[in-house]
């Protein structure tokens, strides 16, 4: 009686039991992102054109992903955490989105521009 | 499983309560509250870096072929060793999280050195990078002085002004995490962590893996796209 209440009281003391990784996990994900840094390597040698960008991109996202959610543990972790960093993330693209659009439209107005002031005296 | 078994049979986590403060209740609502304070850190670390990358992706849409023939000069086996390193570096700090977990204090002590080498390792292949251009005279904006200034790469400025805005701001990151690093060092050797406190290693940890993750994005940005 003595010993199984002491096991309860031991297991609601350790509710919040943290995630330790397995050596197993961490080289997995290391060799991992090492593979992945050479396919990305590679394919920068590879003519993809104008998706270049976006390839490479892609890679880095997903080598991101891996050490987002395993080397700091947000896959275990309380989720708001990882809610933080995705909203980070949401920010990012739109202060991106917003003025690379903001560029391509009005680049042609301040080439424009730019041309008259240098045609004019 | 080996973990598992080591961790029910140490003290319980978040039992020490040497380092809490007065104002929690527990030590461990301090580590959450350690932990959610760090990933804060790390949304505005994101956002500041991310003003450079809006400034990259605004040159670029402007000029792209000043970017294909700038990107050329930089030395992709360098970013390249670096970019192991650097993954290296992370794996031994996720380590030493585990080691600090588990208490193996002699496993901690060796992750964090690692670490550090290999954040030293990283600044001096970045060294060798910045002396090579400093010495071809690639340099930042109007300073810019390679081969082909004043020809078709009028603008290889930008792309180094760039450059080195963004692997300098990155580098500063690299020797605050050394100091952070060291600072861990220190206190393992004193013995200060346990699997009942191991709240800076880990809050460490994260802000470490973060200079890993800008430069998973900084590598083939500046050194492959191109």
């Amino acid at each position: 009686m003595a010993v199984s209440s002491a096991q309860t009281n031991g297991q609601s003391r350790r509710a919040h039991e943290p995630h330790v990784s397995s050596p197993a996990q961490l080289i997995g994900i290391f060799a991992a992102l090492l593979a992945l840094t050479g396919v990305t390597v590679a394919a920068a040698e590879f003519p993809f054109g104008d998706l270049d960008v976006y390839v490479a991109l892609a890679i880095a996202g997903v080598k991101a992903f891996l050490v987002a959610a395993y080397f700091m543990h947000l896959k275990y972790d309380h989720p708001l955490n990882a809610v933080l960093l995705v909203f980070s993330i949401v920010l990012v693209v739109l202060f991106l989105g917003v003025t690379l659009s903001d560029t391509t439209q009005l680049a042609p107005e301040v080439q424009a521009a730019a041309e008259a002031s240098a045609a004019s005296p | 499983m080996i973990a598992e078994a080591q961790l029910s049979q140490g003290p319980a986590p978040h039992a020490d309560e040497t380092f809490r403060a007065h104002h929690f209740e527990t030590a461990e609502q301090q580590f959450a509250a350690a932990k959610l304070g760090m990933w804060l850190f790390l949304v505005t670390e994101v956002l500041f870096f991310s003003g450079l990358f809006v400034a990259y992706a605004v040159f670029r849409v402007l000029h792209p072929e000043v970017f294909v023939n700038s990107a050329a000069l930089l030395d992709t086996k360098l970013g390249a060793i670096n970019t192991v390193i650097l993954l290296f570096s992370s794996l031994t700090m996720a380590w030493a999280v585990r080691c600090s977990q588990l208490g193996q204090q002699r496993g901690l002590v060796l992750c964090l050195s690692l670490t550090i080498a290999a954040a030293v390792a990283f600044l001096g292949v970045k060294g060798i990078e910045y002396a090579h251009k400093w010495h071809e005279g690639h340099l930042w904006a109007s300073q810019y002085g390679g081969p082909q200034a004043g020809e078709t790469f009028d603008r290889a400025g930008s792309f180094f002004s760039v450059y080195f805005a963004m692997t300098g701001l990155h580098a500063v990151h690299i020797i605050a995490g050394i100091a952070a690093i060291g600072w861990l060092l220190k206190r393992s050797l004193r013995g200060d962590f346990s699997p009942a406190y191991y709240t800076p290693v880990d809050v460490v940890g994260l802000y470490w893996h973060l200079v890993d993750l800008v430069w998973i994005f900084l590598f083939p940005l500046l050194y492959l796209v191109g």
